[in-house]
């Protein structure tokens, strides 16, 4: 009998995605909801909280698309996906936007047929040891076991690094980062690698955080950022240019608190056009004119939402280093709003 | 009278085929037929469009690629340069080394639980009793994560074993040492055991597709040659004894027959043990087994043993009171009416439930994925399958294996099983 | 004189020596009767003793209140002592809801605690077909959880009133006409589905619907274009029934007549719900599917019998985690491009396969086991092929297999842990998995696994017992 249940169901949703298929801008608006792909749990970035509500620098992103798209950042539902599922659930259309901590490769650019639309975060990998290890370079690493998270582009980074120097090491691959920083604590592995970002916000929370340095070799290019299904152009602006928003937003000094003030009383043209007071920005992608506008009242510019979840101060303490904007020695840099 | 004779003679009517018993099940079967190719068909073409609408295609090449990662435990030489092909041999290899192990300790281990937990013995029988309860109702994901942790947080680091200057000026013990006359390390990273070397090996013959290891194949062949010998003097022996009703002393023969060759060999060879020995981060040296496979080797193990130990209960339960009363009043002592009239008899009974347990092992040998274990789910099913992005060629081929691993298994136990059942006479 | 020296009265029997009362004398048969005896006693007690030791420290420096893992290490250090152990529980306080819930507002909890009491009240008539006692204890047992934890989970008055009011009726039922209250057991999924889902109350009413046409049409079409052919249209009936007239009807009903709950996403199931969801929704699907390909199996049609061996074989030569990975990686490749439904109804039908094709095994066990004579005796009374079934085996067969059916529901039970690792939050990884990446919780593990653990003994534990006790009260005759 639960089997009318189940068919009544299957019938209608497959009835309410045939109609989809469009493009996804449309979908999100017809269905009133965003989906978006997240991490199943990395504090800072993006985890859920008891109550289930999530939070983080990439939620964040997630939140802001939201409120540009549907004028409501509360309006998404985050669909926790592991380092093995997260690029079919995107492909298949389970999700319409992948936060994740994905690094842009070529191979994923082409062969798995995605769209990384912007970078959020540059990051590199590095490695992390315990102090009273003596070892001040990841060359001195020779035969040292490494953790390693799988279904990440570190595994082949690592790879690449021991055999270009030369050296050995014996791999433990963990499921995910809770795990790893508990293997490393017990001492199962003699130094964790993963992202630095990771690796600063991993020694953050550790009780003894002084008891543990990151090395200084920085082995890859890590530029995480969002990721969108390939070949729908229109979608992927929307989720390009709200984050761009979000930076030329900091870059003006708009703020969540002094948005609508700024709104009223602004005199730089680039401004107006950003927050939808002269001309028709949000409309020429598909979204209402004050969409930025609403993304930046709801999550604040790139500045807040980098300090509000990793920045210093908080538990995680990341300096904005590579993040900080262009005109402040860093690499966010946004093109302008024309 | 002669009605009854008369078959009606109908001529052929489209009804009949489905109110006529004759035809009705060829009208079932073709229709079934034709729903399950219609489905057949709708899937391949849905899965035909969806690759399409994501660019992807159909075949295999990618397996002959580089596969760029490293494997922690390979049973068969692999490099990060070694392709995606060998990445998949390992892992099965890895599989069914956990698998081959697991069910031969959860044997071992079930039928000694199952054996005890019928044991006059009070508190024995109570401490199996909650053994096989605790196991068998709680999820063996559990087991297998909290064996592992276990096993990684209650072992010294490899640090504890080393002797610093200091400690030994001053005398002091290092925190941690190594087991067995100093050729065993239990660190938190997993069981350094010492490893078999030749000075004078025979070395490995190349055959294009594989390298064969000859020292390998030389003890392998003494052994059975041994064993094979070693039936003949106990054929003989035997023979011996049901003409003359005396039995001959064999025991030094077969001992002599069993190991003297194996030895000779050995010694020939020049084999000692290379004993792991502390060098920089690690233990280096001997064989290192990872704590993945060790705590879900013992996970498995302790999480079969339970069902296998209330099979073999139900088994010995299920021989007739009268088989062991016999057994006694022929004054055979307990524990040998245990080996050679219990339990020949309850084999008949345990052996079936024995074969889907042992499958239950093999299939749960995937879940070496709460470890991080690299077996065929973490090669070809995990890294690749994620690095490559071909989900359905990497999750078809390991279904696929997976399956002929189950069938393979349950074919050579189901052979197994009839040469124990009672013949029917 | 006549001397005898037999004794008038009895002497009172002698206690019996000390080695052969109380306590020295069980001891002696139980404990140490042989060398071997001896040597597993002393063995057993120093492993009991080790545990103990162990672990025992650990168990009583429990702290039950803090608000991260750092604040707790200090509490047990300041009670027991620098380096002592103790176990964390006050994660727990803070975390139960998830693990039992996931992420189901706190607010709308008393939905699946209602659906999740009325289950039982929904299996009753199945178990216990009017026997109006056992029933009766049901049912009562039934009403007084629910008012126990309803009122705990502070439900809406009105919700309250109505589900106490529903069990009673169904009390009060069981006293008059027992039989009826299988109507219940029909009209649960629906009610279920509505009571976890929300939403429209329509949309679950609808899809019942359909099949009561299925039946409508069949019954009323078999005397006129016979069984068959109105089977078939029943079931076609009741396709286009779902495919084009459902949305419609519920979207006009609903207009007409609003009556909701607010709508939960899947996503936000989780925990214990979570695992409960997925493994009786599998169970019950699997039934009806594992029940015809056991019949398939058996067939004497070799395709059919092909095909159901084939699924069978192929579904239990797998492992389930690879089947879970196929509802999550290509279950999307195998449907018409653009089809996409949440990955809980994904894995729920890929579970749905594995328990059919286990049930299946179970199944044919069952009609393996009826004698011969009881298929002859169909036979002979000239019932066709289903109602020799629906009449004669199945009702046996099925009854044999109970305690089977049960013990697949106990393992499919604790393998639906293993949806962690296709991101879904089941109580054991997925939801561990968060706690520890709370950064008040981190490098937290023993706790949540020892919870976890020892609700899901609790719960298995008493299913196998409870089999246990049906075995043994179905084992009347069959031997």
């Amino acid at each position: 009998m639960k089997k009318s249940v189940f068919f009544g169901t299957l019938a209608a949703t497959t009835l309410v995605s045939g109609l989809a298929m469009a493009g996804t801008l449309d979908d999100v608006k017809a269905r009133g909801e965003l989906i978006c792909g997240s991490n199943t749990g990395l504090t800072g970035f993006g985890a859920p909280d008891a109550s289930g509500t999530w939070a983080g620098f990439d939620v964040d992103l997630c939140r802001a698309v939201a409120a540009a798209v549907l004028g409501d950042a509360t309006k998404v539902k985050f669909v926790p996906t592991t380092g093995e599922t997260r690029f079919t659930a995107l492909q298949s259309g389970e999700v319409d936007l992948l936060v994740r901590n994905s690094t842009w490769t070529f191979s994923r650019d082409s062969e798995l047929a995605l769209d990384f639309v912007a970078v959020n975060y540059y990051d590199g990998q590095g490695f992390m040891v315990k102090k009273d290890l003596g070892v001040s370079s990841a060359k001195e690493l020779d035969g040292a076991t490494v953790c390693i998270q799988t279904g990440t582009t570190t595994e082949l980074n690592l790879a690449d690094f021991f055999k270009q120097n030369n050296i050995n090491y014996q791999p433990v691959t963990v499921a995910d980062d809770s795990e790893a920083q508990r293997q490393y604590l017990a001492g199962a592995c003699d130094t964790y690698t993963t992202d630095a970002s990771g690796l600063a916000a991993s020694r953050a929370t550790m009780p003894d955080a002084d008891n543990h340095v990151i090395l200084p070799e920085i082995i890859s290019k890590e530029p995480l950022g969002p990721v969108v299904r390939h070949g729908d152009s229109a979608w992927g602006d929307v989720v390009r240019w709200t984050y761009y928003a979000l930076l030329v937003a900091e870059e003006k000094g708009v703020t969540s608190a002094n948005v609508s003030e700024v709104a009223t009383s602004t005199a730089d043209e680039e401004v107006k056009r950003l927050l939808g007071i002269s001309g028709d920005m949000g409309a020429k992608i598909g979204l209402d004119n004050e969409a930025f506008k609403n993304a930046i009242a709801a999550v604040g510019n790139y500045g807040e939402i980098f300090s509000r979840n990793i920045g210093e101060g908080t538990s995680i303490n990341l300096a904005r280093g590579l993040n900080a904007l262009w005109t402040q020695g860093g690499l966010q840099y946004a093109p302008p709003f024309r | 009278m002669a009605m009854a004779a008369d078959v009606p003679k109908d001529s052929f009517r489209l009804s009949m085929l489905i109110y006529d018993t004759r035809y009705r099940s060829y009208t079932i079967q073709i229709v079934v037929l034709v729903l399950f190719a219609l489905a057949v068909a709708w899937l391949l073409n849905n899965t035909v469009q969806n690759l399409e609408a994501r660019g992807k295609q159909f075949n295999f090449a990618f397996l002959w690629q580089r596969a760029g990662y490293d494997i922690g435990q390979q049973l068969v030489p692999y490099t990060n340069d070694s392709t995606h092909f060998r990445a998949l041999l390992v892992g099965l290899m890895n599989t069914l080394v956990v698998a081959f192990f697991g069910c031969i300790l959860a044997t071992i281990l079930g039928v000694l639980i199952g054996v005890l937990r019928l044991s006059k013995n009070w508190l024995v029988s109570r401490l199996m009793t909650v053994y096989v309860e605790m196991f068998r109702n709680v999820p063996l994901l559990l087991w297998i994560l909290l064996s592992y942790v276990l096993l990684s947080e209650t072992t010294p680091a490899p640090n504890a074993f080393r002797i610093t200057d200091e400690m030994a000026a001053a005398g002091e013990a290092p925190a941690a040492s190594m087991i067995l006359w100093d050729s065993l390390a239990i660190t938190n990273r997993g069981t350094n055991i010492p490893s078999p070397l030749f000075e004078r090996g025979l070395g490995s013959a190349d055959l294009g597709f594989m390298t064969l290891n000859l020292t390998f194949l030389a003890l392998v062949l003494v052994i059975a040659a041994s064993v094979f010998v070693n039936r003949r003097i106990l054929v003989s022996a035997r023979a011996t004894q049901e003409d003359t009703g005396v039995r001959p002393v064999t025991w030094w023969k077969s001992l002599l027959v069993l190991f003297a060759p194996t030895i000779a060999l050995l010694i020939a060879m020049g084999f000692h043990l290379e004993v792991p020995e502390l060098r920089g981060f690690n233990f280096q040296g001997g064989i290192l087994v990872a704590h993945s496979f060790t705590a879900l080797l013992l996970a498995l193990t302790l999480y079969t043993a339970a069902f296998i130990a209330e099979i073999v209960r139900a088994g010995i339960q299920a021989i007739s009171r009268g088989q062991s009363e016999a057994a006694f009043a022929l004054g055979l002592r307990p524990g040998r009416t245990m080996n050679l009239i219990i339990l020949p008899q309850a084999l008949r009974v345990i052996i079936p439930p024995l074969i889907s347990q042992f499958l239950n092992l093999t299939k749960n040998t995937s879940l070496g994925i709460a470890v991080s274990y690299l077996d065929l789910r973490g090669t070809l099913g995990g890294i690749t399958l994620n690095q490559t992005g071909r989900e359905l060629e990497c999750m078809l081929l390991m279904m696929l294996i997976y399956l002929s691993i189950s069938l393979i298994i349950s074919a050579v136990m189901n052979m197994y099983n009839s040469s124990v059942q009672l013949k029917a006479r | 004189m006549d001397q005898h020296f037999a004794r008038t009265d009895m002497l009172p029997p002698m206690p019996p020596p000390v080695t052969e009362r109380g306590a020295i004398k069980w001891g002696r048969e139980n404990l140490f009767s042989t060398p071997l005896n001896i040597a597993l006693t002393v063995l057993g007690v120093g492993i009991i003793w080790w545990v103990i030791t162990a672990s025992l420290p650990w168990w009583l420096n429990s702290v039950w209140t803090a608000s991260s893992l750092g604040e707790c290490r200090d509490i047990v250090a300041a009670s027991a002592g620098e380096g002592a152990t103790g176990a964390c529980w006050a994660m727990i306080r803070q975390w139960w809801g998830a693990f039992i819930f996931g992420f189901y507002p706190p607010t709308e909890w008393w939905r699946p605690i209602l659906a999740f009491g009325l289950l039982f009240a929904a299996l009753s008539p199945v178990l216990f077909s009017g026997q109006t006692r056992n029933l009766t204890l049901i049912l009562g047992v039934v009403l007084v959880f629910l008012v126990g934890t309803l009122w705990l989970a502070e439900a809406p008055a009105l919700a309250f009133a109505l589900s106490v009011a529903l069990v009673v009726g169904l009390l009060a039922l069981a006293q008059v006409r027992p039989g009826l209250t299988l109507w219940f057991t029909v009209a649960y999924p629906a009610l279920c589905f509505w009571l976890l889902w929300g939403g429209s109350v329509w949309g679950p009413l609808v899809a019942m619907a359909g099949f009561a046409i299925l039946y409508g049409v069949f019954r009323f079409g078999s005397p006129f274009i016979g069984l068959a052919p109105a089977a078939g249209a029943g079931v076609v009936a009741a396709v286009l029934w779902w495919l084009y007239l459902d949305v419609p009807v519920v979207n006009s009903l609903q207009s007409m007549l609003p009556f909701s709950l607010r709508s939960i996403n899947s996503d936000q199931f989780g925990g214990f719900l979570l695992a409960i969801v997925i493994g009786v929704t599998g169970i019950s699907f699997s039934l009806p599917i594992g029940i015809l390909l056991a019949l398939g199996r058996q067939s004497d049609m070799l395709i059919v019998k092909s095909l159901s061996v084939g699924f069978i074989e192929f579904i239990r030569g797998v492992p389930l985690i690879t089947l879970l990975f196929t509802a999550s990686l290509l279950l999307q490749y195998f449907l018409p491009p653009g089809t996409n439904f949440d990955i809980i109804l994904r894995v729920i039908i890929l579970v749905t396969f594995f328990a059919a094709a286990y049930l299946a095994e179970v199944i044919r066990g069952g009609l393996a086991a009826l004698p011969r004579g009881q298929y002859e005796a169909a036979d002979a009374l000239g019932l066709d092929y289903w109602r020799a079934q629906r009449l004669i085996i199945l009702p046996q067969a099925l009854k044999i297999s109970i305690p089977s059916i049960v013990s697949t529901f106990i393992g499919l039970f604790k393998d639906t842990t293993l949806v962690a690792f296709v991101g879904l939050m089941d109580p054991l990884k997925g939801v561990t998995q968060i706690v520890r990446a709370d950064i008040n919780w981190k490098g937290i593990y023993w706790e949540p696994y020892i919870f976890v653990g020892a609700i899901f003994f609790v719960i298995c534990f008493g299913m196998s017992r409870y089999s246990m006790y049906l075995e043994k009260k179905l084992k009347t005759d069959h031997r």
